[in-house]
């Protein structure tokens, strides 16, 4: 679909045939010095503000500061953006904005056929070419041929334009991302109001800085104007988005609103015992920042630490959290037993990360599912938890918190690379539409002495009497060793451990009558259910529409809960004839599905650190729709 | 940051939970049986904790002990207070997030040299170091008492263990160095067959404000027997062991005839009568620095008297003043209001 218009826009100017699409996949990549994530996340602004639905990949190396130019030092940030509700970052770009040879190299597989390149042509020198592995310079040697270029002076023009402001050389090109950005704007037709705000916001105290930015996103947008660009100016017209008050959103972010909000809505005060780490970290360090919450963050010596300060918090009834990613979860194994033990509330988020043992610490991946379920000593069962979105895990820390406190147990919240950096628009929750938590031990506070026994347990839930310290005449122990049934005294007698472990067993199975049924997506029977969790719920939901338009039949349900599985999980599964589930892992939901429900489910798996691809989903599903 | 308010011993005293009545040593005893060897040092150390306690009359729902595993690990059960038995190495920890999320609580830490000092060393140093105010006592046996007798990280150099039949090939660490190399704010040794001491001792490290770290020498009868009998026993003691008291000479022996001076790479024994009786140091536990400190830790038998009591004790804010006093301080300059935290920077309208 192709509209002409004119378009009058903020620096003025001459006027370019306009085309409109329904959606559009944008890559920034750049050395990590380049300001890659820095633009694209002005970009993302720019289109929330605009009305798009979007979704963003950030990419970067595990290296803070890897060799200026080379090839494992490039950063990059996608944006999809869309006249329609979209649930990825898209798989393939259709303009990808080169700023060096080593961006080029490792990101032009991924463009589109045809596809727009944005290149910064200062930057393909002979070093740079020779960094990038590059025998000649593919600008010149028609080895790109196929795709439409823009070969912009991106550096040199960034540096003119910032000309006589007495910047330094470097502080000058440093302004060469707001030119890519300025000429990407114009390609999408954005808005440069909210990048402007933003460039006072931020360097307005260092005038001559912030004048150097805004320069040169202005004549980054006139290089686009001025420049003849054969069918480049393209405009994504506004989603038609539920009405109400939007924000932008990470998953990181929404796991740290969602703990203030859970402190807030149950009356604990939070504790939050964390040692850094990839992906998790930025939870530790926002929530450092919200002191005037009562928020008590402890930097542990080790996560073993953070896991055993998170339990001593808990005991003492605030409400006890730690993050993690997977080699951070491996440590904490034995204190989270101890937590399953003493039966406590504990929060637990894994931001998993790509393994084994380091692995890609920067990319995604769904692998720690039975580390979570099974990666501790004894009979040890658990309540699992996984966000499907960035925005979902704001309320999936609300369940958790819910959870952990109604039956007086650890909780782990699974969440990954991928929905920690991903940035969506999310519609900001009504604090006074969502429900308080309640926290059974307030009650139990002020049982007569008689009446109390640390392990008796409430008839509906098996949770037992958790009574913080500090009441009189309820003084009492707890510890990793065997307890009583009810007293909770030291125990060895074979009954007696046998009934603990079908308790402790039967308190979580439990759970499964105190959340929701799956729903099923599509047909309610029939030939295929794909059955996804955790963060692939976007690419998964996307795929299986995808594979309906190519006119297949088939369902789909997504699962949060992980353990216990909803209650109708079984009965789900045996409506249909086939089941697909697709994982970023090798199989982990698999093999507990097949296990559990004796049902001969198949795979879609890959292991590449990357969001699985809707393309290749899409023909998994049709081709098992059509066997 | 500075704080205002550096914490004087009437403000300590003040914010110990006392109990409404006076309560004996039973009022801290529980009715679980204890399980210890016959004879180990840990009867006395639990019967002094409780006579301790009643001295200070503290409210015993006000106090958790927090423990590890090993035998020493075992105490909670027997303190009829709030306790809980932990995972090895790990009470440190545990004990952190509870006081610091529970000010209003007295936690005591109970581990062993293998549980503190071993697979819990990190955790020892980094509470010790944070200041973080619990109280931690150190059952020292020199031994690996539970699992039945193999060495320990303060097991001697060639001792002949379980797992060490020809001796072992590897030094000890001394708790009291390593808590002073922690700069802990309050460091001291005591023993478990001078009850007097020991109640003192654990009186003293209550009162303090801020991390205490206390050392226990006490007695396996069953795995490392008598392994601080050669300077401990009644009939040395005198002659072997120097009782430390702050702002007093540091003197020992018969009738004080003994006393100790600086000496080029250390401390050394002087005369307490001789013409060196001039030099004999006083002790000074609030010393900011932990030098001398050091050098007292390093004082072991033979050649030097083994220091008794406490070591260190300086005032300094504790990991909980300065957190408490951010969120105090972050309370009153912002203001709390979720709704608009979920509402982040900026947002905005579909219509
Ligand atoms: C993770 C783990 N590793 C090993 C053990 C076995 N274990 C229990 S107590 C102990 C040593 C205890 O020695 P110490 O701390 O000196 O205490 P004591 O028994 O001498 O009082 C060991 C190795 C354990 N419980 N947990
Ligand atoms: S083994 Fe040693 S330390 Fe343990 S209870 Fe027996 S005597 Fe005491
Ligand atoms: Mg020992």
């Amino acid at each position: 679909m192709t509209t002409t218009s004119t378009q009058a826009n903020g620096s003025g100017g001459t006027s370019a045939p306009i085309q409109e699409r329904d959606r559009v996949t944008v890559r920034f990549a750049g050395d990590s010095g380049d300001g890659m994530q820095l633009a694209g996340n002005r970009f993302a602004d720019a289109t929330a503000i605009f009305g798009n639905d979007f979704s963003t990949l950030p990419d970067f190396p595990a290296e803070i500061r890897a060799p200026a130019g080379s090839l494992a030092g490039v950063s990059s940030f996608q944006i999809s953006f869309s006249k329609h509700q979209i649930f990825t970052p898209g798989d393939e770009p259709d303009t990808l904005v080169a700023m060096n040879p080593a961006a080029l190299k490792s990101h032009l597989s991924a463009l589109t056929k045809g596809g727009l390149l944005v290149v910064n042509e200062d930057a393909f020198t002979a070093g740079n070419l020779k960094k990038a592995n590059y025998p000649s310079n593919p600008l010149a040697d028609g080895s790109l041929e196929g795709y439409r270029i823009i070969k912009a002076p991106i550096t040199t023009a960034a540096v003119s334009a910032a000309d006589d402001l007495g910047l330094s050389n470097q502080n000058a090109e440093r302004t060469k991302n707001f030119f890519a950005l300025g000429l990407v704007y114009w390609l999408y037709d954005r808005d440069l109001q909210p990048t402007l705000d933003w460039i006072e916001d931020r360097f307005g105290r260092l005038p001559n800085i912030a004048e150097a930015n805004r320069r040169a996103l202005y004549a980054g947008h006139a290089y686009g104007e001025t420049t003849e660009i054969a069918d480049a100016h393209v405009r994504v017209p506004p989603a038609v988005l539920n009405p109400g008050e939007y924000r932008t959103i990470t998953g990181n972010q929404a796991l740290v609103l969602g703990l203030i909000t859970a402190s807030h809505l149950s009356d604990l005060e939070l504790f939050y015992g964390s040692y850094p780490i990839t992906p998790a970290s930025d939870v530790l360090v926002e929530l450092a920042a919200l002191r005037e919450y009562g928020v008590r963050t402890f930097q542990a010596e080790d996560e073993i630490s953070a896991v055993g300060t998170a339990i001593g918090a808990s005991y003492g009834g605030a409400l006890g959290v730690t993050g993690t990613s997977g080699p951070g979860i491996a440590l904490k194994s034995e204190a989270i037993n101890l937590a399953i033990m003493t039966e406590l509330p504990l929060i637990v988020l894994d931001v998993q990360r790509s393994g084994p043992s380091t692995g890609m610490p920067t990319k995604t991946e769904q692998t720690d599912l039975l580390q979570v379920m099974f990666g501790r000593n004894g009979e040890s069962p658990l309540c699992v938890l996984a966000a499907k979105t960035p925005g979902d895990c704001f309320y999936m820390v609300l369940e958790a918190v819910r959870l952990a406190y109604k039956f007086v147990t650890p909780v782990i919240l699974l969440s990954d690379t991928y929905l920690a950096n991903t940035a969506e628009p999310w519609p900001v929750p009504d604090l006074a539409q969502l429900d308080q938590i309640e926290v059974p031990f307030r009650k139990l506070r002020y049982i007569d002495p008689e009446e109390f026994a640390p392990y008796k347990r409430d008839p509906d839930t098996l949770a037992r009497m958790f009574i913080p310290p500090g009441e009189a005449d309820l003084q009492h122990r707890i510890g990793g060793l065997e307890k009583s049934d009810i007293s909770g005294d030291v125990a060895y007698s074979p009954e007696n451990h046998q009934r603990m472990t079908d308790l402790r067993a039967a308190k979580i199975a439990g759970i499964a009558n105190f959340i929701p049924e799956l729903e099923v997506d599509g047909p309610d029977s029939g030939d295929l259910l794909v059955l996804s969790w955790g963060s692939t719920y976007g690419a998964v939901f996307t795929a299986v529409n995808d594979a309906r338009e190519a006119g297949c039949d088939v369902a789909h349900a997504h699962l949060q809960y992980l353990n216990p599985f909803p209650r109708n999980l079984g009965d789900v599964i045996s409506r249909y004839n086939k089941v697909l589930v697709p994982e970023a892992n090798t199989g982990q939901l698999r093999m507990l599905v097949r296990a559990k429900f004796l049902v001969d489910a198949q795979g879609y798996n890959e292991v590449t650190g990357q969001p699985l691809s809707v393309r290749l989903l899409t023909e998994a599903i049709q081709q098992l729709a059509a066997e | 940051m500075v704080l205002q308010t550096p914490h004087s011993p009437e403000h300590v005293e003040s914010i110990i939970p006392i109990a409404d009545e006076n309560l004996t040593r039973k009022d801290y005893a529980s009715d679980v049986d204890t399980r210890w060897c016959p004879g180990c040092g840990d009867y006395s150390i639990l019967a002094q904790m409780q006579r301790g306690l009643s001295n200070l009359n503290i409210a015993p729902e006000k106090m958790v002990f927090v423990s590890g595993i090993g035998c020493s690990s075992r105490f909670p059960y027997y303190m009829n207070t709030y306790g809980m038995h932990s995972i090895h190495g790990r009470a440190p920890t545990i004990a952190s997030g509870l006081k610091l999320s529970r000010p209003d609580l007295m936690v005591f830490v109970i581990t062993g040299d293998g549980d503190a000092l071993s697979i819990g060393g990190n955790h020892l140093l980094h509470v010790l170091r944070r200041n973080v105010d619990v109280k931690i006592f150190l059952f020292n046996n020199r031994i690996y008492g539970l699992t039945k007798g193999q060495y320990s990280p303060t097991s001697e150099l060639g001792k002949v263990t379980k797992s060490s039949p020809i001796g072992t090939t590897e030094k000890p660490l001394n708790p009291l160095s390593v808590a002073l190399a922690s700069e802990a704010s309050f460091v001291a040794r005591t023993f478990d067959t001078d009850p007097q001491h020991l109640t003192a001792t654990i009186e003293t490290a209550a009162r303090h404000h801020g991390a205490a770290f206390v050392e226990i020498l006490q007695n396996c009868n069953i795995f490392n027997d008598r392994a601080f009998a050669d300077y401990t026993d009644r009939e040395v003691r005198d002659e072997r062991l120097l009782y430390l008291e702050h702002g007093k000479p540091m003197l020992f022996g018969e009738d004080h005839n003994k006393g100790l001076a600086v000496s080029a790479t250390g401390l050394r024994v002087v005369d307490a009568h001789g013409p060196d009786a001039g030099l004999i140091l006083s002790h000074d536990a609030t010393r900011p620095a932990p030098d001398v400190h050091q050098l007292l830790a390093r004082c072991a038998y033979p050649e030097m008297p083994v220091p008794m009591g406490v070591i260190r004790q300086v005032t300094t804010p504790t990991y909980g003043d300065y957190l408490d006093s951010q969120i105090e301080v972050a309370k009153f300059k912002n203001h709390q209001d979720v709704a608009q935290l979920l509402r982040g920077r900026s947002t905005w309208q579909v219509e």
